[in-house]
């Protein structure tokens, strides 16, 4: 069947299996390998892509259920070189360590912080409460969205 | 000691970040190759089984099979093992627990491969199946291994005084029972690997998400037999280990291998996560019996401990993890008289290994408890008991090691920690709030005003501590060595490589930062290059938090070997006289007399042309350990760090929920490095400690693993755990860079013994039991499903 939807701001248009998933179509059409499967059943949040703004699970979403949307995925996020800075705060902050949740961490703080530019500590782990980490215990993780979301403000 | 630091200790940004923030990183699973095969495994739904036969003809024309890969495909050793070879990479004559692979399937796609299993025709006869550790070693029981004529995998002992003497001289005497549970690693990355066969005169290469290349071509090579120079092992990026992709990592890449050299195609294995949980080594669950003898002023006298773990069906690191058990059994006290006895045991279960903590918070949760409990009998606080009989400078430990060379800052972190939580005073006072009770006398259903308990009344506030002391890296356990390579190019820029792995810790920005500080050089001009095993020298596994310390060490002598060098080159050639002293700083190079003489990169340029050598291995060796087998005394470990963290709880007295308030982590880890790192250790391992604390935990039935995935089996999240407060106490050491030791483990294995004394300070009950779950923490047991009928209150 045809898909026809806009990935990382490029007009794209496949034809794919009714059964296949968003993230297979990402990972092995597309090969954006920064979308990464950690449990396959919408628990761990490392597929975490944005659907029309919305974080959502690729591993829960059928290919041709992005027909006529919008994904955004890790691979869209920086402009070339150039990190935005909620990366960059991901960096400072050392909310980095082995990287295998840090793709669906930034898209689903991207997508709070686009939709709340001024979130409570609160409303940050409920944003990132989908995401597992394993390695770095959240603390680093919410210092750097909470310091993305205060220099935006400024 | 006090050496000015330009990039140590500083908080620097690691080297990978960027790669990792912008999902450039690839790991196992993103490699792909021409012509690459996928797999699939065979397994029976069995925990134990005799396999007769194994009948593929129903799928041996499919157009989705390229090739059916089984033991008879094995070219060399067919039994594998980190320790012990009893572990079959193909299990054609027997399953010994539900993880087992029969045989594996390639072909193009894995889902078209899934859709053959159900057709092949597994002809096999069950046999009895061991789940409890504790009938292992009875006479008439069934053997796992029958070749080995025993369940058992090892015995340690210690004996250390005479411990009669020293129960006759206590004045009382406490004897408890402790259970610890199976848990698993839970690395967010499932197990990947690619093998890709590289022709007759090369052999094969391997890319995974590999904890330890080098004991994973150790396996391959044997399984292929092949010399170690034909198996070239590549580290993926590594999404999360723990410690636990090594064993599995090793097998599934001696299967891809193998499966790389029948079909001479790349073959990729990849697991969900539910093949995951149920093959991959797990957290030994252990049963403690501690009986200790004291005086009242609280010194204890004697102490006997009786540790059963289970090793499930295989040896893994067993033998390994329950040394290191043995030897801090009784924590981090000095104790006259010890008897400890601890032994690892086959059973059908899934099988355990090494893990983060690696033997240490079993022990730790029940010899914190019980230094809590028999505190409470004599009416001392928690601090009091662990002053009276804390290790110090000259302690002599339960090994009949001497504490020496290094700074023993175990009553340092515990005064510390008590002053920065204000400790004293909060434990008193929780202690003292009465329970509410609610008198339920008359069955109406109508309850009155009196009888309805406000929200707030049922929230307990507790605190609690532990203390521990653990030996750096491997101790008496194996040869324990690291090399590092580093080359300067003539325009100052710099390769740097070692033997240990980058697990996800930030091991490559510790060693950047060590290379930079030595030869004065931002880290920016320092290029990682990947681990191969066909390029860096072997420096054993990346385990038992060594990295800093031996790796590190490794690192800074390699440097050194360059400095000095340079340091000649440009006296000679910039004509500095012989009493004149040289320095590097921030890529500029000066000389004392003449201040700045050039750039570094001019240097480079310079010493190129004349020829001088700028490359160089560095070497690290640990000073010599000594161990006695029988008796279990010896110089363990060269030296020790030592940890204490404070965990303050709010316990809901009507759901047994207990929410973590804050963790105070103190920790002495010898000199920090790398800062950023360190603090991310610091949360990291305290919230895997806390999920081993309160929620986590594998159950089994009959060998089979009941929470399979992460919907069943939870994790911390970002909303289970309030605060974090790492706090650093650097002590002095002379061993490792600038006295740099260990961190990763400590972090983890105090944090549940902590928050377990914590409940118990709420709600004035003791916990045996991990982990502290509602059931645990509102009955005192566990819930099995046998436990639990339709509409059973009980
Ligand atoms: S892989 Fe999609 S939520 Fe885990
Ligand atoms: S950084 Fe490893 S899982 Fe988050």
């Amino acid at each position: 069947m045809e898909v026809r939807f806009k990935l990382n701001g490029k007009e794209e248009e496949v034809t794919t299996e009714p059964y296949l998933r968003l993230i297979d179509l990402l990972r092995d059409y597309f090969n954006l390998t920064g979308t990464k499967e950690g449990c396959g059943v919408g628990e761990c949040g490392a597929c975490t892509v944005l659907m029309n703004g919305r974080a959502v699970n690729s591993c829960l979403v059928l290919a041709a259920q992005a027909n006529d949307s919008e994904i955004v995925t890790i691979e869209g996020i920086a402009e070339g070189e150039v990190l935005s800075s909620l990366q960059k705060n991901f960096l400072t902050y050392g909310a980095v360590q082995c990287g295998f949740c840090t793709p669906g961490m930034v898209l689903s703080a991207s997508a709070l912080l686009d939709q709340n530019p001024n979130p409570t500590e609160e409303e940050i782990k409920d944003a990132i409460a989908g995401n597992l980490c394993r390695c770095t215990g959240y603390k680093q993780i919410i210092e750097a969205v909470k310091e993305t979301a205060k220099e935006t403000i400024e | 000691m006090n050496e000015e630091f330009s990039v140590v200790g500083k908080k620097i940004i690691r080297e990978d970040g960027f790669d990792k923030v912008t999902g450039q990183a690839k790991f196992g699973d993103d490699y792909k190759f021409d012509g690459m095969l996928h797999s699939v495994m065979l397994r029976i739904s069995e925990a134990h089984a005799k396999i007769n036969s194994i009948d593929f003809s129903a799928i041996e024309k499919s157009e989705f099979l390229f090739s059916i890969i089984t033991s008879a495909d094995i070219p060399g050793t067919k039994k594998v093992g980190m320790i012990k070879n009893d572990q079959l990479v193909f299990c054609d004559e027997k399953v010994v627990t539900p993880g087992d692979v029969l045989a594996m399937l390639v072909g193009e796609s894995e889902s078209q491969l899934r859709s053959l299993l159900s057709k092949i025709k597994v002809d096999y006869t069950p046999l009895p199946v061991l789940n409890d550790p504790k009938k292992s070693l009875d006479k008439d029981s069934i053997l796992i291994h029958p070749e080995t004529g025993t369940n058992l995998i090892v015995h340690h002992p210690l004996r250390k005084g005479d411990i009669e003497k020293g129960f006759s001289e206590s004045d009382e005497i406490l004897e408890q029972t402790y259970t610890t549970q199976l848990v698993e690693h839970s690395y967010i990355e499932p197990e990947a690997v690619i093998a890709i066969p590289l022709g007759t005169s090369q052999g094969v290469k391997i890319i995974g998400s590999i904890q330890n290349p080098f004991t994973t071509r150790r396996f391959v090579a044997n399984v292929l037999n092949l010399p170690l120079t034909k198996v070239r092992v590549h580290q993926a990026h590594l999404g999360g280990s723990f410690g636990g992709k090594d064993d599995t990592m090793c097998i599934l890449s001696a299967r891809a291998a193998v499966a790389a050299m029948k079909t001479n195609r790349p073959v990729k294995i990849r697991y969900t996560r539910e093949e995951s949980i149920l093959e991959s080594y797990k957290r030994h669950p252990y049963i403690l019996n501690y009986k200790v003898g004291y005086a009242k002023n609280g010194k204890i006298k004697a102490m006997k401990v009786d540790i059963l773990a289970d090793g499930g069906a295989y040896v893994s690191m067993s033998p390994f993890v329950t040394w290191r058990t043995v030897v801090q059994a009784t924590g981090p006290y000095e104790i006259e008289n010890v008897h400890t006895d601890v032994r690892a045991v086959y059973t059908n279960n899934p099988y355990t290994g090494a893990m983060r903590g690696f033997g240490s918070p079993q022990p730790i949760f029940a010899q914190e408890s019980l230094m809590d409990e028999i505190a409470a009998r004599l009416r001392m606080t928690p601090d009091e008991i662990r002053r009276v009989n804390g290790l110090k400078v000259g302690s002599v430990t339960a090994t009949g090691q001497i504490l020496k060379d290094h700074e023993v800052n175990l009553v340092r972190v515990l005064d510390v920690a008590c002053g920065n939580t204000d400790f004293i005073t909060k434990w008193k006072r929780n202690k003292k709030k009465k329970s509410i009770a609610v008198e339920l006398n008359s069955l109406s259903p109508i309850l009155n005003d009196s009888q309805f308990i406000k929200q707030n009344d049922l929230i307990k506030k507790g605190i609690g501590l532990a203390v521990s002391f653990r030996g750096c890296s491997l101790g008496a356990e194996g040869t324990d060595a690291a090399a590092a390579y580093i080359s300067i190019q003539n325009d100052g820029s710099v390769y740097l490589d070692c033997g240990l792995a980058e697990n996800g810790q930030g091991l490559r920005t510790t060693y950047s930062i060590i290379a930079s500080e030595v030869l004065g050089i931002t880290t920016d001009k320092i290029i990682y290059l990947e681990l191969d095993t066909g390029i860096t020298p072997d420096s054993g596994p990346t385990v038992a938090s060594r990295s800093t310390l031996m790796g590190g060490g490794a690192v800074k002598n390699a440097a050194e070997i360059l400095l000095e060098r340079l340091e000649k080159f440009v006296k000679a050639e910039f004509k500095l006289g012989e009493d004149d002293f040289v320095s590097f700083r921030e890529n500029l190079v000066f000389s004392r007399r003449k201040g700045l003489i050039a750039k570094f990169p001019e240097v480079c340029k310079l010493a190129y042309s004349r020829g001088v050598s700028l490359a160089s291995i560095g070497w690290y060796k640990s000073p010599n350990v000594y161990w006695d087998e029988e008796f279990g005394q010896g110089d363990a470990y060269f030296t020790y760090v030592y940890g204490c963290q404070v965990a303050e709880v709010s316990v809901n007295i009507a759901t047994g929920e207990v929410y973590i308030d804050k963790i105070t982590a103190v920790h002495d880890p010898g000199k920090v490095i790398n800062r950023l790192g360190a603090e991310g250790q610091v949360y990291g391992g305290v919230t895997q400690g806390a999920g081993y604390g309160i929620f986590e935990e594998i159950t089994t039935d009959k060998g089979f693993i009941r929470e399979l995935n992460f919907d069943t089996y939870t994790i911390p999240t970002s909303k289970d755990i309030d605060e974090i407060k790492p706090i650093f106490i650097e002590g002095k050491d002379s061993y490792g860079p600038w006295g740099a030791k260990s961190l990763g483990e400590p972090t983890l294995e105090l944090t549940a013994a902590a928050i377990s004394n914590a409940v118990c300070n709420a709600l004035g009950k003791r916990f045996f039991n991990l982990p502290l779950n509602l059931e645990e923490v509102l009955l005192s047991k566990k819930l099995r499903p046998a436990d639990i009928k339709r509409g059973s209150l009980l």
